[in-house]
């Protein structure tokens, strides 16, 4: 079995496991009064504190969620409607046109159901976003524009984003700026306060942590709608009874990442480097998609002409090697990925792709396993494509 | 694999025969609420799902395969365009014929399978032969009769020799939660179960006349003629009683002059069938055997011959209610091991022959628009019959949304 499959998931960190079990075993909410709670509490504080330390950010700035989706969606959603209850003018979001969905359909919906416009900005070949577009859109709207949201790293092709100066030119012109910062984490170095945003989406299960528990960074000064109303647990910005144990493990598994991503990036990156040349050599005339500098050292993203991503990735799984076509899915069906739309391929190119992805536990044998099998693959992808030729 | 239980059984039976098998459910529609919703249909989430879990319970692979563009193009406008020239389609044998033993068998033998599985009732043994069910009452042999013998050769259908209820039992036994899902009837792509109105969307109002197959006289009119059926008695509306006070029945559909004829009930009896497009299976003709003329159909003796891409069917005793665009398949009888398929053809006339009826009826008066057309009325029954009202709605079991698992054999990876 070769998992090259780490941005979808990654496996958990022993260390987080660890914590997560021996956290699980104990009782106690930490929002009660009594020992047990307390106790709880402290493990969640120290939890936050961790998190902070280890992101560049101060531990009342981390709101704990459900994950990466909900910290999304409390950011754009929750930063649009406190800004535009300040001022009905703020009816303006602004997103890059590779986000996540998590970030896009939210946006969308603000648009759908708050009556909010949008700009969508474009981005380049590469897939990234040209700071002199987001200088132009906020001399445009400045007065009108709630909140910008741009990924740090895309998900599918792994580009970095210039947050720092998209943060500063958002900061500039008085406008908060989230940053998705879920794929990373751990990848390249993250500080939430260095980088200027004001809010940042991170999650656990993409850095060793367990799936189900992620945080907003939230600067304090950062008004928020919550989307989710209750016991007001987190800053009264996000209601619900705090996992513990996830958050534990979470904790964990963001520390022990980040500790490690200088080290992480170095062998990550050269096995990735390692897997694009071999990719290249058993298929030719593969595209690889993406950057060659500014990206995510695991990621790896390639387009193989006359093949569908979805009969190479059946014919791998086959083989027992697992990756992604990195595209959005209804009723499993692929769609083609709006991120190769948007920097620009045509619809066959985008349908054509597939995404590797290494993590921690990725070997040269992971990659060795892919270059048996893929010309095999490929080769019967390209007679399948025939199929759809009518006759 | 659909989310039903026919597919979720010959999954599990060509799996426990060895086979490396990876289950495929077909998209057939971009957006999936565009068909049929609910637990009875396909193409739904819902189906996709359980057709999923069916597959995670048999322990194989698991796939949906986009296949909308393909369905639209060869059974949904398909469709449309036989009832708007006035035919009868039968969309589940299109769909076996152009998705599931063409684009998905295609595309499963580049991949490196060697088969298409599905859960049609149907016989297929080594000899090659296409026989019925042992299960008459699901027998799905008349859908699958459009199959070449290229097509049959990497077919596999592994539920002929079983009933519909051991299916379901079996499905139980294995664990598989659809084994008592409701077997689906309605036209997968039909969302709400009315094909009239789905037609009259699609193809608009046409309003036109109804008139006497005898005596040619104008008794009423009609939104659309594509909205009857061969057979047809209620629903006609018709102001003028008949001479003789007995019921009418819709005889032809006439798309030229946008025409519905209607007229007694004897007026629908043919005896000589004639269909286009035959696939045939090597039998010598002119042959003596059986013929169905529509799903579920009852069965007539007859003599088939096949010439020059024709096949003529002369029956023994007449048939009623012969549509046109619906399939003949010929059998030969077979009790013991199931009634093989000689072959099969699309259906372009039903006409009665000059024993049947040796004269047409006279006109009631001189004044009568023209005997000759109301001779050429009733002896033509060519015909156009709405599934909804027709006895061929029960073969629309066939599950079009997908009822497919490929199959693997052992040396598949080296087939070209």
């Amino acid at each position: 079995m070769a998992y090259l499959d780490h941005a979808a998931t990654t496996p958990m960190l022993a260390e987080a496991l660890e914590a997560y079990v021996a956290a699980a075993r104990e009782v106690g909410n930490p929002s009660s009064l009594h020992a047990a709670g307390r106790h709880a509490r402290r493990l969640v504080e120290e939890s936050r504190e961790r998190i902070a330390a280890a992101l560049g950010a101060r531990p009342s700035e981390v709101v704990f969620t459900s994950g990466g989706t909900e910290s999304d969606n409390l950011a754009t959603k929750g930063i649009f409607w406190a800004r535009r209850s300040a001022s009905l003018n703020h009816n303006r979001v602004v997103a890059s046109a590779v986000e996540h969905h998590a970030v896009m359909d939210a946006v969308e919906w603000l648009g759908t159901h708050e009556g909010a416009q949008i700009s969508w900005l474009p981005v380049d070949s590469g897939g990234r976003v040209d700071p002199s577009a987001v200088a132009a859109v906020i001399d445009q709207y400045a007065d009108e524009i709630a909140v910008i949201s741009v990924q740090w790293a895309n998900n599918e092709v792994g580009t970095l984003q210039p947050v720092h100066e998209l943060a500063a030119l958002a900061a500039a012109a008085g406008i908060p700026f989230h940053t998705d910062a879920v794929q990373a984490v751990g990848q390249v170095p993250v500080d939430f306060t260095a980088s200027g945003a004001a809010a940042m989406t991170v999650t656990g299960h993409k850095v060793g942590g367990p799936v189900g528990v992620g945080a907003l960074l939230l600067g304090r000064d950062v008004a928020c709608t919550p989307l989710l109303h209750g016991g007001g647990q987190e800053r009264d910005v996000r209601s619900g009874t705090l996992d513990t144990a996830g958050v534990v493990a979470f904790a964990t598994a963001v520390e022990t990442t980040v500790k490690s991503q200088v080290e992480y990036a170095a062998r990550v990156g050269a096995l990735r480097d390692d897997l694009v040349a071999r990719v290249r050599a058993a298929v030719p005339d593969v595209i690889c998609n993406g950057m060659t500098g500014d990206r995510l050292p695991g990621n790896a993203h390639f387009s193989f002409p006359g093949c569908e991503g979805d009969a190479l990735l059946l014919l791998l799984d086959a083989a027992g090697i697992y990756c992604s076509t990195g595209s959005a899915c209804s009723a499993g069906v692929a769609q083609p990925s709006h991120v190769l739309i948007a920097m620009g391929a045509d619809d066959d190119r985008a349908r054509s792709s597939l995404r590797f992805t290494l993590g921690h536990t990725s070997t040269t044998a992971d990659i060795d396993a892919l270059v048996a099998a893929l010309p095999g693959a490929v080769e019967r992808a390209r007679r399948a494509t025939a199929w759809k030729t009518p006759r | 694999m659909s989310g039903g239980v026919d597919s979720a059984v010959a999954a599990a039976r060509a799996h426990d025969a060895g086979h490396d098998v990876t289950g495929v459910h077909l998209a057939l529609a971009r957006n999936p609420q565009t068909y049929r919703t609910g637990a009875r249909g396909c193409c739904t989430l819902e189906d996709s799902r359980d057709a999923r879990r069916a597959a995670d319970v048999i322990g194989i692979p698991f796939y949906v395969w986009d296949m909308a563009d393909q369905f639209h193009e060869s059974v949904v406008d398909d469709f449309v365009a036989e009832y708007a020239a006035g035919r009868t389609p039968n969309p589940c044998l299109r769909c076996n014929e152009k998705i599931k033993f063409e684009a998905v068998l295609d595309r499963a033998v580049a991949l490196g399978f060697d088969a298409v599985v599905t859960g049609h009732h149907a016989r297929l043994g080594a000899d090659g032969l296409l026989r019925r069910s042992v299960d008459h009452a699901k027998d799905q042999s008349y859908v699958l009769a459009v199959l070449t013998g290229d097509q049959l050769s990497r077919a596999v259908f592994p539920l002929g020799d079983s009933t519909k209820a051991q299916v379901r039992d079996e499905a139980a036994a294995r664990g598989l939660a659809v084994a008592d899902k409701p077997d689906s009837h309605d036209i997968c792509f039909i969302a709400d179960g009315d094909t009239k109105g789905f037609l009259q969307r699609k193809l608009g109002e046409a309003p036109g006349d109804i008139v006497d197959g005898r005596t040619g006289e104008k008794l009423g009119t009609h939104d659309g003629a594509y909205a009857y059926t061969v057979g047809q008695r209620k629903g006609l509306d018709l102001r003028v009683p008949a001479p003789d006070g007995r019921p009418r029945y819709v005889l032809s559909i006439t798309p030229v002059t946008n025409t519905v004829t209607v007229g007694p009930r004897e007026d629908l009896e043919v005896d000589v069938v004639t269909a286009t497009r035959p696939i045939w299976h090597g039998a010598e003709t002119p042959v003596e055997c059986d013929v169905q003329l529509r799903a579920h159909g009852e069965v007539v003796p007859a003599v088939v011959t096949v010439a020059d891409g024709t096949l003529t069917a002369r029956l023994l005793s007449p048939a009623r209610g012969v549509a046109a665009g619906q399939a003949i398949v010929a059998y030969r009888r077979d009790p013991a091991a199931g009634d093989i398929v000689l072959g099969s053809a699309t259906i372009t006339e039903g006409t009665a022959s000059e024993a049947l009826r040796p004269s047409a009826p006279a006109a009631p008066s001189a004044s009568a628009p023209s005997a000759s057309a109301s001779a050429s009325a009733s002896a033509s029954a060519l015909s156009a019959s709405a599934p909804s009202a027709s006895p061929s709605r029960d073969d629309l079991a066939v599950r079009a949304g997908g009822s497919v698992a490929v199959a693997v054999g052992a040396s598949g990876d080296d087939r070209g």
